[in-house]
């Protein structure tokens, strides 16, 4: 196996499915000749031909509407947002168009599409480079919210998003971009949609984060468990909606203390849903309140104070110290 | 370096064939065969009378809002009729006439308009997309089918209407663009119909024409009487041909009027004057029409009465078979349906309240 950063990974995976199946092209903002500002898609064009990379004009509405109309044709568009911040001007077209069209013709058309798109704070990028707004396409019937938090599962969840019958944002965590690498296979991996997964057992306390958050949860656990003997279990989401419950009020139900830890923003952020979940689905288990470890309600700061707004390991570490000590 | 006038050396050019008293230019007149021409005719019959039965029904309370189309069936339907069956069309949501024609029945359009999802979608499975009620969202999805089927290889052509409204919105633009930079075959059939709800065309642009729009983009416009049918038809005709043999886009601008209102919540005598919707009176695409397949001994007074019988029967019809398809439609939980290809657990969950909630007021009694 093939040590990659999660760049590598999400390549293989579309190099791969580009291989296998010639429904599947990629558009976007400088993806082909360019390779993608961060080279998610480099070599492909090379590969391929820039009749399956298409570098576009600018115009993200203009992007995720064009790839609206190929997956009614019957493609597998994968269509890359250069940042999320910039996803905003094609919102219309998934809200409205995207997620509906399944429910709209009654199952006659789908959109089977994949828009991709780097998300996230910790790269020192400039302002709306940084932000996790992946609550607004979570919140919207008819999609689904993948975030991958490693190169492994990003390749394996990327693989079965571009075959997935219905429109999936894929949000990468670009502070996770280059940071390590992991063994990634260069057979053929897939990983469900809408399953969560336990990344570190444990019986003291449950840590509920995805997406870039899961290294510093993974810190934190290690740091907790090296100064006081403490048992932390940590689940991955990996999918942010439609969100899987199971494994996060099973676990909830066993530690009784519970966290959630993302980097976006608070309120009605997707920890409230999951604080939800747990309130109707495991609350007479629960020993303390349930604590929240995000982003501050605030605009995303620029780079200078963007590790004050973070959450990080100390951070987290702190937090699940103070939920160990009440009740 | 001087400073000269650029030669753009493309020209706007306008196209009016059959004039307001039916009077035909004979060098421009198409040749369509009679057949063509009289089912031409009873589309525009039928879809003259039907939206004037729709608003009938929504004024009584059988049905609910719905956009008008009267006065617009010539840019709607010339612009079809030049498509093949295998063409798509993607519509805006004031070209029920055309939907017509392509194959969706009065009746899915009596029940769309009266709240039931089932009906939104187009009938028979064709290609075409539903209605689309943002404004200008779709003109980016004809490009991806027009992109698409580029790329399978097929001679695809995909027509997408708008209004003069759409062509202030960035969706406009950029659907413009990505159709010219890709030399996808799509048609840009814009139905000016000078207003925008409550806002005249000239709120909506500075420019003399929409038409012209086309030459910043890099494809070719026309502006066409939009209540000349034969006009409509040729320019459209041309611009698919463009398209189908790999010469790109074409923008057609087709200049009508919205004879009543945006939709029945809305009352136009708020924002415009009797004499503007009177003065558009007296170009209407469907009288002028008639009067040209007369003058071509094509019609008599007889056939224009049988023609409208015949019509005013179907759309009878068509009523009473929707209202009593629609005392069994409507099961609730039916909204749960085709959200996702596969139900996911939450939605199960989701469902499975409603179920309970509309059990136990079936055994109360009452009716939830």
């Amino acid at each position: 196996m093939a040590k990659m950063t999660m760049v590598q990974a999400l390549n293989l995976a579309l190099r791969q499915e580009m291989g296998k199946d010639d429904r599947v092209v990629l558009l976007g903002e400088d993806v082909g000749v360019d390779g993608g500002v961060f080279r998610v898609t480099d070599g492909l064009i090379e590969q391929f031909g820039e009749e399956r990379v298409l570098d576009t004009p600018l115009g993200e509405s203009g992007i995720a509407g064009m790839a609206i109309g190929m997956a009614v044709y019957g493609l597998h568009p994968v269509c890359e947002m250069q940042f999320s911040g910039f996803s905003y001007q094609a919102f219309h077209q998934i809200e409205n168009h995207a997620a509906r069209m399944r429910w709209r013709t009654q199952g006659r058309l789908s959109v089977p599409m994949v828009l991709r798109a780097p998300y996230g704070g910790g790269v020192r990028a400039l302002e709306h480079h940084s932000e996790s707004r992946e609550a607004y396409y979570a919140h919207t019937p008819g999609l689904k919210m993948v975030i991958p938090s490693g190169p492994r599962n990003a390749r394996a969840l990327l693989v079965s998003a571009i075959r997935d019958p219905d429109p999936v944002i894929f949000f990468e965590p670009k502070a996770v971009y280059r940071a390590y690498r992991e063994e990634v296979p260069e057979e053929e991996e897939t990983l469900p949609l809408g399953k969560s997964t336990i990344v570190r057992e444990g019986h003291d306390l449950t840590m509920i984060t995805y997406g870039a958050m899961v290294r510093p949860v993974l810190t934190a656990a290690e740091d907790l468990h090296q100064k006081g003997g403490v048992e932390a279990e940590v689940i991955d989401l990996l999918t942010v909606s439609p969100l899987d419950d199971t494994l996060f009020t099973a676990s909830a139900r066993k530690t009784g203390r519970v966290m959630v830890v993302h980097e976006a923003p608070r309120s009605f952020g997707p920890g409230a849903e999951v604080v939800a979940r747990l309130v109707e689905k495991a609350f007479y288990y629960l020993e303390a309140p349930i604590a929240r470890v995000t982003g501050y309600d605030v605009v995303m700061p620029l780079f200078s104070r963007e590790k004050h707004y973070l959450p990080h390991a100390k951070r987290v570490a702190a937090v699940a110290r103070r939920l160990l000590r009440e009740g | 370096m001087p400073r000269e006038k650029l030669n753009l050396d493309q020209p706007i050019e306008t196209l009016a064939i059959l004039d307001a008293e039916g009077s035909v230019d004979k060098e421009l007149e198409p040749s369509l065969s009679n057949e063509l021409l009289l089912d031409l005719y009873r589309a525009m019959v039928l879809g003259r009378r039907f939206d004037e039965r729709l608003l009938a029904l929504q004024r009584q309370g059988r049905i609910g809002t719905f956009p008008p189309t009267s006065g617009q069936e010539a840019a709607h339907l010339g612009a079809v009729a030049a498509l093949r069956e295998e063409d798509w069309m993607v519509p805006s949501f004031r070209e029920t006439a055309a939907e017509i024609w392509r194959g969706r029945s009065l009746e899915s359009v009596i029940m769309a308009n009266n709240g039931f999802n089932e009906a939104a979608t187009v009938d028979p499975a064709g290609p075409t997309l539903p209605n689309s009620v943002p404004v200008g969202s779709q003109m980016l999805h004809a490009v991806g089918i027009g992109w698409a089927a580029r790329y399978r290889r097929e001679e695809t052509v995909v027509l997408t209407f708008f209004g003069d409204g759409a062509t202030s919105e960035g969706d406009f633009h950029e659907a413009m663009n990505f159709a010219a930079v890709f030399q996808t075959p799509v048609v840009f059939v814009c139905q000016n119909n000078h207003w925008a709800i409550s806002l005249p065309r000239s709120r909506q642009t500075r420019s003399k024409t929409i038409a012209q729009k086309a030459l910043a983009y890099g494809m070719p416009g026309i502006q066409v009487d939009g209540n000349d049918i034969l006009a409509v038809y040729s320019a459209v005709k041309e611009a698919v041909a463009r398209a189908r043999s790999g010469q790109g886009p074409t923008l057609v601008e087709c200049v009508t009027y919205r004879m009543t209102m945006h939709t029945t919540a809305d009352d136009p005598r708020r924002y415009r004057s009797d004499e503007d919707v009177e003065g558009w009176k007296a170009k209407d695409p469907l009288a002028r029409f008639e009067v040209y397949l007369q003058k071509k001994k094509l019609l008599t007074k007889k056939n224009i009465e049988t023609t409208n019988e015949e019509v005013l029967a179907r759309i009878q019809k068509a009523v009473e078979n929707a209202e009593a398809q629609m005392k069994s439609m409507g099961d609730p939980l039916d909204m749960f349906d085709h959200a996702y290809a596969e139900i996911p657990p939450h939605l199960a969950e989701q469902r499975e309240e409603l179920a309970a909630e509309i059990a136990a007021a079936g055994k109360e009694g009452g009716d939830g």
